[in-house]
C-alpha cells in the first residue's frame, strides 16, 4: 500500500480522540488495579453493564451523557459493595489470595456478561441523541460529532479525578494507602475503608465510562473481552496508578490503534492492544510512569 | 501401581462404552467432557501445583487445532501424526510464552496470557490458507477398523489421551518437579533462595501444559468437519480449564478431573435442556461460590468430612 502523509494525519487526529476515550475507560482500571492492586479483570464487564443501564435510562428519554452521571452514585455504592466482598472473602485470608481473586473476578465478569445476554439478548445495543450520527469537515476529514463529545466527557472526568486525588484529603489517603498501607494502620487510619472508598470512585467512574462506551458505537455484551486487553494495555503502559501517565498510554494505544487500523485493516486491530501490551510486559514493566 | 489399574480400567470403561452403546450423541458429548478433563489437567500443572494463572489456554488449544488441519489439508497426515505436531507447536509455543511472561506475578501473567489468545486469534484470521475467519471446512476420512463411526473412533481416542495426561500431571505432582513448583506457588523468593531452579521449572511446566492443551486441540477439527477462529481461540475454553480444577480442587491430580466430569456433564446437560447462556452462567456462578465458600475445592471439602479417616 502506497504511503499518504494525509492518511497518516487523518489516523493521528483520529486517534487522538480515541485515545483520551480509551484512558477514560481505563481510569477506573487505573484506581482499582494500579493503585489498589485488586486483580479487577471484571473492571470491563462492569463498564459494559453501565452502557446497558445507560441504554435503559435513554430509552426513557435521557441524554446518554446525563444518564451517564446518574448512574455514578449507585454504581459508587456497588462498587464499595464488590470491594467489601472482595476484602472479606480474600484479603483478610491472606494466602493464596492471588490466583482464587483472580478466578473471583474472572467469574464475576462471566455473570455480568450472561446476565446482559439473557437481559437484552446478543444483538448490538446503540443509543440516540442530538450529536449521535452527525459529523463535521476539517478540509477532507470528516470527523463524526460523537467522538468529540465523548473526547470532551473523557477530558472532563479525568481532570477531576486527577485534581480530586492529588488536592483532596480522600484522594491523597488513597494515594497513601497506594504507598504504605502498613504505615497508614500505624498512623491510626483504616486502610481497608479509604481502598473501599477508592473501589466505590472507580466504579462510580466507570458508570460514565460506559455511558460513553455507547456513545461511541454499538455495544453488546461480550465487548468486555476486548476491552480487557485495552484497559489493561493502558494501565500497565501508564505505570501503575498514574493519572498523567493513563492519558499518556491511552492516546499511544488510540493513535498506534488507528494508525494500524487505516493501513492493515480492521482486522489487524484488536492485536495492537495486546501486542502493545506484551512488548510493555517484556521491556518496561514498571510502564512509562512508573512508581 | 494401584493408580494404574483404575487408569486402564477407565480407559477399558470407554472402549466397552464404545461397543455396547449405539446413540451417537453420547460419544458426541462425552468426547467434550474428556477433552476438558484434558484441559483442566493441563491448566492445573501451572495454575494448580505453581500458582500462575493461565487464561491462555484457547490460544494453545487453537494453535493445537490449527496445526492439525492445516497439516491435514497439506498433506493429508493421518490423525496420530496430527496429535504429536500439535504437541509440538503448542509445547514450543508455551515455552516461548513461559520465557517471556513467566517473569511476571499473578495478574501480569494472566493478563499477558489473554494476549496470546488475541495475538493467535488474530493471526490465524489474517491466514488465507488456514481459510481465514471464514474457516476451513474439512472432509473426514473413513473411521478406522475396528470402529464403525468416526465420533465413536475420537472418543475412545480422548479417553486415552485423557489417562494420558492424567498420568503425566500425576508424575510431576509426585516427583521433585511438582515439589518444587509448590514451593514457587507459597513463595518464589524462598523457592528461589532454596536452590529451586524457579524459571526452569516454571517454563517446563508451562511447555507441558501448552503441549497437552494442544493435544486436547489437536482432534478437534476432525471432530467437527470445520475450523474456524472465533469459535476456535474462545474464551470459553480458558473459563473451563480454570474452572474445572478451582470447583474439584488445586491440590491433587484427581481435582481437575473431578471438576472437569462435573462441570461439563452438567454443561452439557443444561445446553440440552435449557439454554447455551444459562450454560456459562452455571460457569461463572460455581467458579465464585467455590473460590470464595471452598478455595480447596470438592476435594478439600471431602478431607475435611471427619468420618473418611477414622
Amino acid at each position: 500500500m502506497e504511503f499518504s502523509f494525509e492518511l497518516l494525519f487523518e489516523a493521528v487526529v483520529f486517534g487522538i480522540l480515541l485515545g483520551c476515550f480509551y484512558a477514560a475507560v481505563s481510569i477506573g482500571l487505573s484506581v482499582s488495579f494500579g493503585l489498589l492492586d485488586v486483580p479487577h479483570v471484571a473492571h470491563p464487564a462492569i463498564m459494559v453493564f453501565g452502557s446497558y443501564c445507560t441504554f435503559v435510562l435513554a430509552g426513557l428519554g435521557l441524554d446518554p451523557i446525563v444518564a451517564g452521571i446518574v448512574l455514578m452514585p449507585p454504581f459508587f455504592l456497588l462498587g464499595m459493595v464488590v470491594y467489601r466482598f472482595y476484602y472479606e472473602a480474600f484479603e483478610r485470608r491472606g494466602s493464596d489470595a492471588g490466583v482464587r481473586g483472580i478466578a473471583f473476578f474472572f467469574g464475576v465478569a462471566l455473570i455480568i456478561e450472561v446476565g446482559l445476554i439473557l437481559g437484552f439478548g446478543v444483538d448490538q445495543r446503540t443509543v440516540e441523541a442530538a450529536y449521535i450520527g452527525k459529523a463535521f469537515s476539517v478540509g477532507d476529514m470528516r470527523i463524526p460529532m460523537r467522538f468529540v463529545v465523548a473526547f470532551g466527557v473523557a477530558l472532563v472526568l479525568m481532570t477531576a479525578l486527577t485534581l480530586y486525588m492529588s488536592k483532596t484529603f480522600t484522594g491523597r489517603a488513597i494515594k497513601a494507602v497506594a504507598q504504605d498501607e502498613q504505615a497508614l494502620r500505624l498512623m491510626g487510619a483504616n486502610p481497608m475503608r479509604i481502598k473501599q472508598w477508592a473501589f466505590g470512585i472507580a466504579t462510580g467512574v466507570s458508570a460514565l465510562a460506559g455511558a460513553m462506551l455507547i456513545i461511541i458505537g454499538p455495544v453488546e455484551p461480550a465487548l468486555d473481552r476486548v476491552y480487557i486487553g485495552r484497559t489493561f494495555a493502558v494501565v500497565v503502559l501508564a505505570g501503575l496508578g498514574s493519572m498523567t501517565g493513563t492519558l499518556a498510554a491511552g492516546l499511544i494505544l488510540g493513535i498506534s490503534e488507528s494508525i494500524v487500523l487505516m493501513h492493515f485493516g480492521a482486522s489487524w486491530a484488536p492485536a495492537v492492544a495486546f501486542g502493545l501490551l506484551l512488548v510493555v510486559l517484556g521491556i518496561r514493566p514498571q510502564g512509562l510512569f512508573g512508581r | 501401581m494401584r493408580f494404574w489399574i483404575l487408569a486402564v480400567a477407565v480407559f477399558l470403561l470407554a472402549v466397552l462404552a464404545a461397543v455396547m452403546l449405539k446413540n451417537e450423541y453420547y460419544f458426541f458429548a462425552g468426547y467434550t467432557v474428556l477433552m476438558f478433563v484434558v484441559l483442566a489437567t493441563a491448566w492445573n500443572i501451572l495454575g494448580g501445583y505453581g500458582g500462575y494463572v493461565n487464561f491462555g489456554t484457547p490460544a494453545f488449544f487453537g494453535l493445537g487445532a490449527y496445526t492439525a488441519a492445516v497439516l491435514f489439508k497439506a498433506f493429508a497426515l493421518p490423525l496420530a501424526l496430527q496429535i504429536v505436531a500439535a504437541a509440538i507447536m503448542s509445547g514450543a509455543l508455551g515455552f516461548a510464552a513461559g520465557l517471556l511472561t513467566l517473569r511476571l506475578r499473578g495478574i501480569f501473567f494472566a493478563i499477558a496470557t489473554i494476549a496470546l489468545v488475541v495475538i493467535m486469534e488474530t493471526l490465524f484470521i489474517n491466514w488465507r490458507y488456514a481459510g481465514g475467519a471464514t474457516g476451513l471446512q474439512l472432509l473426514r476420512p473413513p473411521p478406522i477398523w475396528p470402529f464403525q463411526s468416526y465420533t465413536t473412533m475420537l472418543f475412545v481416542l480422548m479417553a486415552g489421551l485423557a489417562v494420558m495426561a492424567v498420568a503425566i500431571a500425576r508424575y510431576i505432582e509426585i516427583s521433585w518437579i511438582g515439589r518444587g513448583l509448590r514451593a514457587i506457588r507459597d513463595s518464589e523468593e524462598a523457592a528461589e533462595a532454596s536452590g529451586v531452579p524457579t524459571l526452569k521449572l516454571k517454563v517446563f511446566a508451562c511447555t507441558v501444559s501448552g503441549a497437552l492443551m494442544g493435544v486436547a486441540g489437536a482432534p478437534m477439527p476432525m471432530y467437527l468437519s470445520f475450523i474456524e477462529p472465533a469459535s476456535t481461540f474462545n474464551l470459553n475454553y480458558a473459563i473451563g480449564a480454570l474452572a474445572s480444577p478451582m470447583i474439584g480442587g488445586t491440590a491433587h491430580y484427581l481435582g481437575p478431573v473431578i471438576g472437569a466430569v462435573l462441570l461439563s456433564s452438567l454443561q452439557q446437560i443444561v445446553t440440552v435442556t435449557i439454554s447455551n447462556e444459562v450454560n456459562v452462567l452455571v460457569v461463572g456462578v460455581m467458579l465464585v461460590v467455590f473460590v470464595v465458600a471452598a478455595p480447596d475445592g470438592i476435594l478439600g471439602l471431602l478431607r475435611k468430612i471427619p468420618w473418611k479417616r477414622s
